[in-house]
């Protein structure tokens, strides 16, 4: 049995002026088959119109098991949230 | 359902897990979703795998059945909407072969292991559908009866399935609608078209009852794969659901549910229904249904004659890889 085809990690951008969201994988010989195959595969009721392809092992990503400490600065800063100052309501729409 | 039997890797106790274990059992338990990465019992991803690669063969295999009768639909719409019908389950096998690669298995060891009986897929498909009104009965009920099962699956607790499962919920609708529409044209057509759409219900009636396997009531399996919300529903409960909302479409139809036992059940607010034939289940599940043999040939067949396609693109891909290398 010869070897499979590269996995590829597949990106949509729908019509509305979203990001590219990730939808899904799929195997493909290179990057031209893969962005063919997404669009067979991830597009088939006008899904998006916009497909990145990326091969997945060309994605890094963070350790589940880091979650605590990995996130922990964004935690520590609650004033980052608007609703950390009392604004009075005399003062209308802030 | 898609998938059948899924027998379970777990069956702990509170007192007999590790303190990992208990961990990812009050993860689940809170809701919580696991996702590739996670740390997860061995029996969970052994389990899951077997059961998600069981659905996406089911997804694969069923498109041979339907496959059987692109060529000869009766109009060029219809042809049309069974080609997209034919080639959403192909998509639906591609999501869920994913869904299972994400917990280590290759797409090839997974095809391997269908090829060599060791992997199943759902005994539905495994019946022939011998006239056009069987496609309208395959749509109506065994996509409503998968709808049944795959609905729930929508809150499974590994991430990558129920994802998979979300986007094919969106797309099986079309499928069961378009299975009624074909049963309303012949139902409601000449006494020909009306006779093979009895016949069509007749033959997958008790079929489809199978498809959401025996009572579990008893089962160890059921019990540690509903723990881990790998199974939502139990299959007396589902198949209950779905004999209570297709007899009614089935009188819609003007067609007659092939069990003299069936009736309402006012006290309990449902049908009572006879059994289908467990012995013919589970005979159908080893391998020795109608069609069985004709199922896996084709299989078979695809993946030898597809052999050197794949290898060609391998072969176009590196060629042009190295071309662009020795150009830079």
């Amino acid at each position: 049995m010869s070897r499979e085809w590269p996995l590829w990690e597949v990106f949509i951008r729908g019509s509305h002026g979203m990001s590219h969201r990730h939808v899904g994988s799929l195997h493909a010989a290179d990057a031209e088959h893969a962005l063919l195959s997404a669009r067979d595969v991830y597009t088939r009721r006008n899904e998006g119109v916009s497909i990145w392809v990326v091969p997945s092992v060309q994605i890094t990503a963070s350790n589940p098991d880091d979650k605590g400490p990995f996130y922990e600065p964004s935690q520590s800063k609650v004033y980052r949230h608007p609703s950390f100052f009392d604004i009075p309501d005399d003062v209308g729409a802030m | 359902m898609y998938a059948q039997m899924i027998k379970s890797e777990g069956g702990k106790s509170r007192e007999e897990m590790s303190p990992e274990e208990a961990a990812f059992q009050d993860r689940i338990d809170a809701g919580e979703t696991i996702e590739p990465q996670d740390w997860m019992p061995e029996g969970y991803r052994k389990t899951l795998i077997r059961q998600i690669g069981q659905h996406a063969h089911s997804e694969i295999v069923g498109q041979l059945p339907e496959g059987n009768w692109v060529t000869r639909a009766p109009t060029l719409e219809r042809k049309a909407i069974l080609l997209a019908k034919v080639q959403d389950e192909a998509g639906h096998g591609l999501y869920l072969y994913c869904a299972a690669e994400t917990l280590g298995i290759s797409r090839d060891d997974m095809t391997e292991q269908l090829l060599s009986g060791r992997m199943k897929y759902s005994s539905i498909f495994n019946y022939p559908t011998l006239s056009w009104a069987d496609i309208g009965a395959v749509g109506w009920l065994v996509d409503g009866a998968a709808i049944m099962n795959q609905v729930p699956l929508q809150r499974t607790s590994y991430g990558p399935y129920s994802r998979a499962m979300i986007r094919i919920c969106k797309e099986e609708s079309f499928h069961q609608r378009q299975g009624f529409d074909i049963m309303m044209k012949m139902a409601k057509g000449t006494e020909a078209q009306r006779r093979m759409a009895q016949d069509a219900l007749d033959r997958f009636w008790y079929p489809s009852l199978m498809m959401f396997g025996p009572s579990d009531a008893e089962s160890v399996h059921s019990a540690q794969n509903m723990a881990w919300r790998i199974k939502i529903n139990g299959n007396d409960e589902l198949r209950q659901k779905f004999v209570d909302q297709t007899v009614p479409q089935a009188e819609f139809l003007g067609l007659k549910v092939p069990d003299e036992h069936l009736k309402w059940n006012e006290e309990k607010g449902g049908y009572d229904f006879s059994e289908p034939d467990w012995e013919e289940f589970f005979a159908v599940l080893k391998g020795a249904g109608p069609e069985s043999a004709e199922r896996m040939k084709a299989r078979r067949d695809a993946w030898d004659d597809g052999q050197w396609v794949r290898d060609a693109m391998t072969a176009h891909a590196e060629k042009k890889s190295a071309r662009r290398e020795a150009a830079e």
